[in-house]
């Protein structure tokens, strides 16, 4: 063993021994298209981490051609392959009111790879054609023939250093209307020369990193968790997670090469 | 040319194991001094060559085509030091060659890694292709999987004479529709591996990996609406029924039932794909059908394919997963019961950088037994993912020498199992070979 100080394996505090704090409804956006690279993960995330702090999760799905859930508290979305962008573009084009009313209003999202592009205001595709978004953020993107693979890491004024990895070929500029999410020591980020990555807008946190981003950057997913407590009961009482093995995998992940 | 550049690429091969040097420097000399010596050489070949690609299952596949195609009395060369890409097909083939630079085979039947397939069969055309499925592996790599799709494609389109599809993953079996489209000189025969119905739930399909209800079968394709049934074509080779050590296959109209030393249901469908390419490269000759069936059951694991060796009197297996579709099916295979469990995950270049796959699968089964030890380079992505499906663990432990002592020391007198990507499991086999036997990778 190295220095590190090795934590004694735990269950973690059972919701069912205290009353619940109350339900946070996550709603997964197209987890049937959009669902590569790990992106179960971050919805997993959630719902434990809620448990974990005391309050009682409920998770929904929204796929194409669903009707749209009420009384949503966390929106997630993940990436998935051209192909899959294509399936549920003109689905998210009518559902684009009611996600951009939510954001503008501060629900918390988090939209990871295709659904940050989608998020955006456009896709123009390396071959020409052109991916309509729902302008949420100000974003756009650029096909290109370079795909960015590899481990990241950023720094992030909100959230310290967020780790993960990238996997895209769209580069994406960052319009007046957002800001950074982060600006990479490791890797890429949105495109191959700003060294920004991803995007903040109100509550929404858009992307590029898998790996899944969630587990190891508790504080995103506490943000998304607290942020969406405040907005449904006045206030957030956080519980106590465990995140002695967040923290192990964090510094393992950080001296991995590109 | 050929007369001096063969017993020169012999004594490189010969040196460069002497120095335990790498399987593919030799076939780069020879490829430099005799450019087109593997084409010509593989040309010579009576029945040509037979390529095996896809994501998972390639080596035991083309282990057992090569032991299906020896019972029937053919001479078969295979690139078996996994060196399968164009210049370690060159390399294995000097190793065979006679210093005349002649082959004593009847046919290759290769194992080529899908993005290496692509340049190999522009040099050389394989007269059959076996494709076996597109999943999520190393995405790193090739970027998406409707990528790997094409590469594939581009093999198929390439094959001379027949190219086999596994009809139950939609990616593969979409190929069909761009052979035939090919002009109809060029146009190779399709034939078809095939699952029961029964057991298509076996088998999940990345497309439909995680939604709400869990994994649903492969049979259902990424175009059809769910509960639409699909027309499926007819398949040559059709696996029936997997019992506990044996198996139904049906080919002819009749169904052929045998042992199987092979576990794991996702092993015992790729024998049904090495059944079928076996039938399309025999043809219309004579087909010794019982010796066919016995060879089958015969055929032991590839090393670190549910491979079983022995760690104090108990058995020890090895279970290599590489992507999410391999883990899961993996952990179905073999049930946690009664055994001790490590897992060992590193990230280097062979096994993938990306991590994001370990969140692709469910590791509920183990929670009942927990598992003991954690190892590799990504020990503790493995311990969070763990955490965040409720299972318990022991020892996390990064180095896979300290890990498996552990794991040995603390689990006597119990089964062991240990599921390992792919770098693991070379260091998991070097560290057993001092305890134990273990078969010599050559
Ligand atoms: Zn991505």
């Amino acid at each position: 063993m190295t220095s590190e100080t090795q934590p004694k394996p735990e269950t973690q505090p059972s919701p069912e021994t205290q009353p619940s704090k109350g339900t946070i409804r996550v709603l997964q956006l197209y987890p049937k298209e959009m669902n590569i690279y790990g992106d179960w993960g971050n919805a997993l995330v959630l719902q434990q981490r809620i448990k974990w702090h005391g309050y009682t999760p409920e998770l929904l799905e929204y796929n194409v051609g669903d009707e749209f859930p009420e009384d949503i508290d966390i929106v997630v979305g993940g990436g998935g392959q051209d192909s899959g962008q294509l399936v549920i573009q003109d689905d998210l084009q009518a559902q684009a009111p009611h996600l951009r009313r939510m954001a503008d209003d501060g629900a918390p999202m988090l939209v990871i790879c295709g659904l940050y592009q989608l998020f955006g205001k456009f896709f123009k595709t390396s071959t020409g054609p052109v991916i309509p978004g729902i302008g949420i953020l100000d974003v756009e993107t650029h096909g290109t023939d370079e795909r960015l693979i590899g481990n990241v890491i950023m720094k992030s004024t909100e959230f310290g250093d967020i780790l993960g990895y990238e996997n895209h070929s769209g580069q994406t500029t960052l319009g007046p209307g957002v800001e950074p999410l982060g600006t990479v020591t490791k890797g890429a980020g949105n495109n191959s020369k700003d060294g920004h990555e991803g995007a903040r807008y109100n509550n929404v946190v858009a992307s590029y990193l898998h790996g899944s981003l969630l587990p190891k950057n508790p504080a995103i997913a506490d943000f998304l968790i607290r942020t969406a407590a405040e907005r449904k009961f006045g206030s957030f009482v956080p519980g106590e997670p465990d995140d002695d093995f967040a923290r192990l995998a964090r510094e393992h992940a950080a001296r991995r090469p590109r | 040319m050929l007369s001096f550049s063969v017993p020169l690429g012999k004594l490189v091969r010969r040196l460069s194991r002497l120095r335990g040097g790498g399987s593919a420097f030799p076939g780069l000399v020879v490829e430099k001094i005799a450019p087109g010596f593997m084409q010509r050489t593989l040309a010579s070949l009576p029945h040509g060559v037979a390529v095996v690609s896809g994501t998972n299952g390639k080596t035991t596949t083309t282990k057992m085509v090569v032991e299906l195609l020896e019972s029937q009395g053919l001479k078969v060369f295979t690139n078996r030091s996994g060196s399968n890409f164009t210049r370690g097909v060159a390399a294995s083939l000097l190793g065979d060659v006679d210093w005349r630079g002649r082959l004593d085979a009847d046919i290759a039947v290769l194992e080529l890694d899908e993005a290496h397939a692509v340049h190999f069969v522009n040099k050389v055309q394989p007269r059959y292709s076996l494709l076996l499925n597109v999943l999520r592996d190393q995405l790193d790599r090739f970027g998406e999987i409707d990528k790997t799709a094409r590469l594939l494609e581009h093999i198929a389109s390439k094959t001379t004479d027949t190219v086999v599809l596994n009809r139950e993953d939609p990616r593969v079996a979409r190929i069909a529709t761009v052979v035939n489209s090919l002009d109809a000189v060029h146009h190779p025969a399709i034939r078809y591996f095939g699952l029961d119905e029964s057991l298509r739930s076996t088998f999940p399909n990345d497309d439909e990996m995680r939604t709400g209800s869990g994994p649903s079968p492969s049979g259902t394709s990424v175009a059809a609406a769910p509960g639409e049934a699909v027309d499926l074509p007819a398949a040559d080779v059709v696996l029936r029924r997997v019992g506990a050590q044996d198996a139904d296959f049906e080919f002819d109209g009749e169904t052929v039932s045998t042992a199987m030393k092979l576990r794991g249901v996702y092993n015992i469908f790729n024998a049904a794909a090495a059944l079928s390419l076996t039938r399309a490269i025999l043809g219309t000759g004579p087909v010794d059908t019982p010796k066919l069936v016995k060879a089958l059951g015969e055929v032991a694991p590839a090393f670190g394919r549910g491979e079983s060796l022995t760690v104090d009197g108990q058995p020890l297996e090895l279970v290599l997963v590489k992507n999410p579709s391999g883990f899961r099916l993996g952990l179905k295979s073999f049930p946690a019961g009664g055994y001790a469990t490590m897992i060992a995950i590193n990230d280097n270049y062979a096994d993938g950088r990306d991590m994001s796959w370990l969140w692709d699968v469910e590791f509920d089964s183990l929670r009942e037994n927990g598992v003991e030890v954690l190892t590799g380079v990504r020990a503790y992505d493995m311990a969070l993912r763990l955490q965040y499906d409720d299972v318990r663990f022991g020892v996390v432990e990064p180095d896979i020498t300290a890990a498996l002592r552990t794991f040995i020391d603390g689990s006597r007198g119990k089964p062991k199992r240990v599921f390992c990507t792919y770098t693991s499991m070379l260091a998991i086999r070097r560290e057993l070979a001092k305890i134990t036997i273990v078969e010599v990778v050559s």
